[in-house]
């Protein structure tokens, strides 16, 4: 094993871990949260219309791999002269792949909550909107964290895939080392620890979100 | 929410005597499905006093209690209630009628839920917030009033009930009679004209339904417009002035609650009184 080639090519892989892998999880899955809650919403909203199209986008979005997304949106799109480039191109499949996947997070939580919150805050004259924000959500929030956590870890993993759309990221400055020094078992090795590592970090943001969240619950 | 709602706006009901009732219902029907749950139910509660809706479950009682919450939505029927000047947040409630026969906007419930306060059989506090969250929530979410001036009201209330000292708390540490006099404070926070109890004593342990009794006994002395709906018939008779006994979504019965409780004219009264007050 080449140690000072490890060591070397730490830098470079962790700045685009940085400029890369990481701006692209939390963008994406801010948007994708947004998309998710709107999704949600329009299938619990008894509008048999918005239900439907709510269904039928988590079902494509579930049922086609998120790679062949990825390539639809940089190489089919500009076909029909929607031209992107790499990283607005990886942003919109990514947030729109966990928004399908956390709106049955989401949508699941929300009717978790027993109906008696809902008449609660009806009762104490809010209208469904601020009722949803101020009661249910919260206590939404406590239910969804932990499968929301899954799809948050699985979203830093799945950024390396940007880098089949050209983004320069974690993986893709893996590649280009490797490719340069032949050393393809140390750099990926190298990439694969620093993707834990990561993820080890959130893992334990995850447990501190849920103990804050579960102040108000019996134990 | 749309412009042209008929029932939004309010008509003038109430004498300027002052004898009108606060609340005034006429004709109240309802289905569920097949399922007809209220048959043309006629209800007026004066000021300052008290009606206890009793009979068997499935009677009925609860869902005129939520309709007049706008909880439920009845299929036709009005509910009237008079004005008053001492409104949520300090301004003048005009007099305000619903027509149920119509169809009824958002605003319309908005009005008709801004009258009353519910306090519920399983209490419903809402579980992460505090005790005092719980109580300012209404008045500052909703009523928009100065926090400081809400608080202060709220902790005068809690420390009425004996639990100025919980304030902190969340609802998971309370006991039920404890939850149940926070699920009182915080209809009471909203200075409604009316307060509505559906049942507020059935989910707690024996041992803990004096404390809750005893406060909403308090709240009848003090001249509190109520309507409850209840099992406890010994505590309907002493604070009640008028009770209803409904069967099959019909009053079967309606009188003082002396002689309702005591002398039933209906032989279904008199079964059901019979039953609840000895056989078990």
């Amino acid at each position: 094993m080449n140690l000072d080639l490890a060591l070397r090519s730490l830098g470079p892989m962790l700045l685009e871990a940085v400029r890369g892998t990481i701006p692209l999880t939390l963008i994406s899955f801010a948007l994708g949260l947004l998309i998710a809650l709107l999704i949600a919403l329009m299938r619990i909203s008894g509008n048999s219309i918005l239900a439907a199209i709510a269904r039928v986008y988590v079902s494509i979005i579930r049922g086609t791999p998120l790679l062949v997304q990825l390539f639809v949106i940089f190489y089919g799109l500009p076909s029909l002269g929607i031209k992107l480039d790499p990283w607005p191109s990886a942003v919109i499949a990514f947030s729109l792949n966990v928004g399908g996947y956390a709106a049955e997070i989401i949508r699941a939580a929300i009717l978790s909550v027993p109906r008696g919150q809902w008449e609660a805050g009806h009762t104490i004259g809010m209208s469904r909107g601020q009722t949803l924000l101020r009661i249910i959500l919260p206590q939404a929030a406590r239910v969804s964290v932990p499968p929301l956590s899954n799809t948050f870890i699985s979203l830093v993993k799945d950024t390396s895939l940007a880098s089949l759309i050209l983004v320069t990221e974690l993986f893709r400055a893996a590649q280009q080392v490797a490719a340069f020094s032949q050393e393809f078992m140390l750099l990926y090795l190298e990439a694969a620890l620093i993707y834990w590592v990561i993820c080890l970090g959130l893992s334990t943001v995850q447990s501190m979100l849920e103990k804050r969240l579960d102040r108000y619950v019996a134990h | 929410m749309s412009p042209t709602d008929p029932t939004a706006g309010s008509t003038d009901s109430a004498g300027s005597d002052g004898e009108a009732p606060v609340l005034s219902v006429r004709g109240l029907k309802k289905s569920f499905g097949t399922n007809t749950v209220l048959r043309g139910i006629d209800l007026d509660v004066p000021r300052g006093s008290v009606v206890a809706l009793i009979g068997p479950s499935g009677s009925g009682k609860t869902t005129i209690l939520r309709s007049l919450n706008g909880l439920e939505i009845p299929d036709a029927g009005t509910v009237a209630v008079a004005g008053d000047d001492g409104g949520s947040a300090g301004s003048t409630r005009p007099p305000l009628a619903v027509d149920f026969a119509a169809k009824v906007g958002t605003k319309a419930i908005a009005a008709l839920r801004d009258r009353s306060a519910m306090v519920f059989q399983h209490y419903n506090l809402f579980p992460h917030m505090t005790v005092l969250q719980n109580v300012t929530e209404g008045p500052i979410q909703v009523h928009k009033r100065p926090r400081a001036q809400v608080v202060a009201e709220a902790e005068k209330l809690l420390d009425r009930v004996g639990l100025l000292e919980k304030k902190d708390a969340y609802p998971f540490e309370l006991s039920g009679g404890q939850q149940q006099r926070v699920g009182i404070v915080r209809a009471l926070a909203l200075k409604p004209q009316l307060l509505l109890f559906d049942e507020p004593t059935s989910a707690l342990d024996p041992e803990l339904v004096g404390d809750v009794l005893e406060v909403i006994k308090e709240l009848a002395d003090e001249g509190w417009t109520m309507v409850m709906v209840t099992h406890e018939l010994a505590f309907a008779r002493q604070t009640a002035d008028e009770v209803i006994f409904m069967d099959g979504g019909v009053v079967v019965e309606r009188g003082p609650a002396q002689e309702v409780l005591r002398a039933p004219k209906e032989e279904r009264t008199q079964q059901f009184v019979r039953r609840l007050l000895h056989e078990f």
